[in-house]
This record gives structure tokens, sequence and C-alpha cells, in this order.
């Protein structure tokens, strides 16, 4: 409980006093999140669409994986990222490792899935109350798409949400293939996880709180951008 | 305008789950004034309707037109699907398909907004309307891509008098002005009003098309006579 108390102190404290590393350390989180969160939901949200709308041969096969790889563990993603991108990988030769482009392909990596099966369930549902009007519509397939996309952004957001939200808190991955290099690679969670390896619990609760702030915020500031609660007029 | 009609459907079978939904059965719609299709619940009206306008696939036979343009036919549903955008969006929504200039566009919206009561709930979401609201927008909708042919699906089923007449008076200037109506109705009051020619289907066959005016003065067949008069035809 004390710890706790410390942890508080200790995170009002960072805040506060506009703690430099903290803001270095934040702001390398948001940047490495956001930008795998850009990268993964423009994959991840036309490809969910396009399983809801699209029928082939192996379609309910590709939804199953996606929907196992959604519990796809992060060390292992991070071990198979650091193999490829090691100097005697196939990717060697661009020299990514323990930096933050390789951060943000491990978190790529996890939470592409997650996004693309939400994504799917929602714009399945979508699909089911369109598909007649679509269709006498004589719609191309990239029209319905992009409907669907438009019309099911709310819902998109919450999948991509989800994506952000195992993305800020992701450590396993981003520790093996980032380093946790100080002023390079070290991020909310792996500082935290520094920390707790020496012991100083405080600060590592009062990281995580800022971590947990950190995530709020984000939700909110993107909840309030794109008006999801307001409903009144479009 | 290319003429499309006559729209000649030659044993058309549809079946669903090893059920035949209609046929086999014989039809040619000529062009003229508004077609109206009666028949008891389950007789294969809907279905029919969705064989002419090519949104059921046929599971023999075929459906021909004179001359098939998808964008000039058009069709309503008994339950209105409106788009999760504002009732503005949703009428400019199949204009933009046809990617038609903005300023075009608005107009087109402006005049429909008007001509259903709607402009001052143009932002609204649609979603939001009335019953009778969204089905006089989706008739709107239907209509602004000015089609040569509208297929209306039961489109008073559950409607009150007040928004009926709103919409049987829509449907009578349409066909004024030259687009060709093809209608279901459970309604023979409205049969009577609105039709030209007169559609009789039981299990799944087109059992009669006869001159709506000698159909009610003088039924060719007994079961049509019989479902004139309000008797249950099984």
């Amino acid at each position: 409980m004390v710890d706790i108390l410390d942890g508080l102190i200790a995170a009002f404290w960072l805040v506060v006093t506009f703690d430099a590393e903290l803001w270095e350390i934040s702001l390398r989180s948001l940047r490495v999140t956001l930008t795998a969160l850009v990268i993964a939901s423009a994959i991840a949200i036309p490809l969910g669409t396009f399983l809801a709308v699209q029928r082939f041969r192996y379609r309910r096969f590709v939804i199953s994986m996606i929907n196992a790889l959604m519990g796809l563990p992060p060390v292992v993603v991070g071990l198979v990222v650091y193999i490829l991108l090691s100097r005697s990988g196939p990717f060697g030769v661009l020299n990514l490792l323990f930096t933050p482009t390789a951060m943000i392909i491990a978190q790529v990596i996890i939470i592409t899935p997650v996004i693309a099966s939400i994504a799917h369930q929602s714009m399945r549902e979508l699909w089911a109350e369109y598909h007649d009007l679509l269709i006498s519509l004589n719609t191309s397939k990239r029209q319905r798409i992009m409907t669907l996309i438009w019309d099911g952004r709310r819902n998109l957001l919450t999948a991509a949400l989800a994506g952000f939200g195992r993305a800020i808190g992701e450590v396993g991955a981003i520790m093996i293939v980032g380093g946790n290099i100080d002023n390079v690679t070290r991020v909310l969670t792996t500082a935290i996880a520094l920390e707790t390896g020496k012991g100083d619990f405080a600060l590592a609760l009062g990281l995580g709180f800022v971590l947990i702030g950190l995530a709020i915020f984000v939700n909110l500031a993107i909840h309030t951008l794109s008006q999801t609660e307001r409903e009144g007029r479009w | 305008m290319t003429q499309m009609f006559p729209l000649t459907l030659n044993k058309v079978l549809v079946r669903r789950r090893g059920k035949v939904v209609i046929g086999p059965t014989d039809l040619v719609l000529d062009a003229g004034g508004p077609t109206i299709i009666i028949g008891p619940n389950g007789a294969g009206k809907t279905t029919l309707l969705r064989v002419m306008h090519g949104i059921e696939r046929v599971t023999s036979g075929t459906v021909t037109w004179h001359h098939d343009d998808p964008a000039q036919h058009a069709f309503v549903f008994q339950s209105p699907i409106v788009l999760r955008r504002s009732a503005a969006d949703n009428l400019a929504y199949p204009l933009r398909l046809l990617g038609r200039p903005k300023a075009e566009i608005a107009q087109a919206v402006d005049h429909w907004l008007d001509r259903i009561g709607l402009t001052e709930r143009a932002g609204n979401p649609a979603t939001r309307l009335s019953g009778g609201e969204r089905q006089k927008l989706a008739i709107a909708r239907a209509l602004i891509r000015k089609p040569q042919v509208l297929f209306l699906d039961e489109p008073c089923a559950n409607l009150d008098g007040h928004t009926t007449r709103d919409i049987e008076a829509l449907l009578q200037e349409t066909s004024a002005a030259g687009t060709r109506l093809v209608m279901s109705t459970h309604d023979m009051g409205q049969a009577r009003r609105l039709a030209h020619e007169l559609i009789f289907v039981l299990h799944g066959k087109v059992h009669d098309v006869s001159n709506a005016e000698a159909a009610f003065a003088r039924p060719q067949t007994e079961e049509l006579a019989a479902f004139l008069r309000g008797d249950i035809v099984t």
C-alpha cells in the first residue's frame, strides 16, 4: 500500500516538474505506438472489411487464423523479428535492430490481427444490414468496402483503440528488438521493467501511472475528436 | 434514352435450400403504366421482384431485358434500408457512386429533401427518422438517379394512412413523369388506386397477368376472384 502511495507521489512529481527524461520516454512511447497503430490500421481495416464482403474458398480458414493470431505471444514475435533483423538475418543489411523502427515492426505484427478481427466482426454486421441496398445499387467491390469503412468508422475506431491498448502496454517484443537503450529505444514499458529490476518500485509505479494516464488521455482525445458520443448530427 | 423493355422471364426457377420459392414461371413485362403484383403471403412476390431487378440469382431459366442498364433500375425494400449517415448524405450517395459533379448532387439533394418534406432534417441521422420518413427517403434515394424502372416491395406496409397517401402521390407523380413502376402490395385498395396492370402470383408462379380495371371487374380465374374477394387462397 505504501509502495502504491509512493508511486502516486513519484508520478505526480515527475509530471509537475516536467521531468525531461519522462517526457522523452513518453513521447517515444507515443510515437512508436501511434506509428504502429496507423500502419496496422491501414492493413487491418481494409482486410477485415474485405473478409466481411468477399466470399472465397479459404475465407473461413483465413478468419480463423486471424482470430488465432490475436493471441500471438509478443515474446515470440520479438524473437522472430530479432532473428529477421539481426546481422545474420535476411534483413540484417537494413541495420534496423535496436531502433524504434524495429519496435514499430514488432508492434504492427502484434496488433494487426487484433484490429483485423474486431473490424471484421463489426463490418460483418454492417454488411448484413447494407447487403441488399449496396447490391441493388450495383456498387463495385471497392465502393462496398469504402462505404462500410466510412459508415462503420465508429466501430472501427473501437477496433483501433483495442490495438492501441495492446501496443502501448507491450513490453516483451519491444524489449527484445529495441534493447531498452537509453535515449534511443527506451519507452515507458521497458523503463518500468528496468526500474522494477533495479528495485525502485516507487519510480516503476510512477511510470506505470503515467502510462495509464497516457492511455486514458489518448482514448479520450480520439473519442472527443471523432465525436463518437455525439449522435444527434452527423 | 435506350428502351429497356420488354423484360422477359423465361422458365425462371428459384430454389433456396432445396425448396422451390418461385417457378418455373414465364412473364413478359412491357413499357406502360404501373404494374402491381398481388398474391397471398409466401406466394413469391418479393422474390419475383428481386429476380426482375437482378439481386436474386435464378436457379434456372433466363431473365432478359431488351437493353439492360443496371443504373436505370432501382429497388425500394419493404423495410427501408438507410445508410448510417444524414438524410442528405443518403440522398447524395447514389449520385456520388456515379461520380456526378458536386453542384449537381447538391441541387438534386435539395430538390428531393424538399419534395419529401425533410429539408429541416437534412443533417439528422437517417436512422433517427420515423418509419414513414425513412421509407420516403428510400424512395427519393431510388428516384434521385432518375431510373427508367422502379421496383417497390410493399413500400407502404406498416405505414399510417397519411404517409401512405404521400407515398402514393409521389409514385403517381413518378409514373406520370415516365418511370415504369413495378410494385407488390397486400393492400387491394392501393392496388386499385395505382395499378394499370395486375400480376397475380400464386404458389411461386405468375398465375394471371391482366389489365387492372378488367381484373377487378371480371377476374379471369377462380383463384384471382377468390383472392380479390378477400377469401383465403391456398
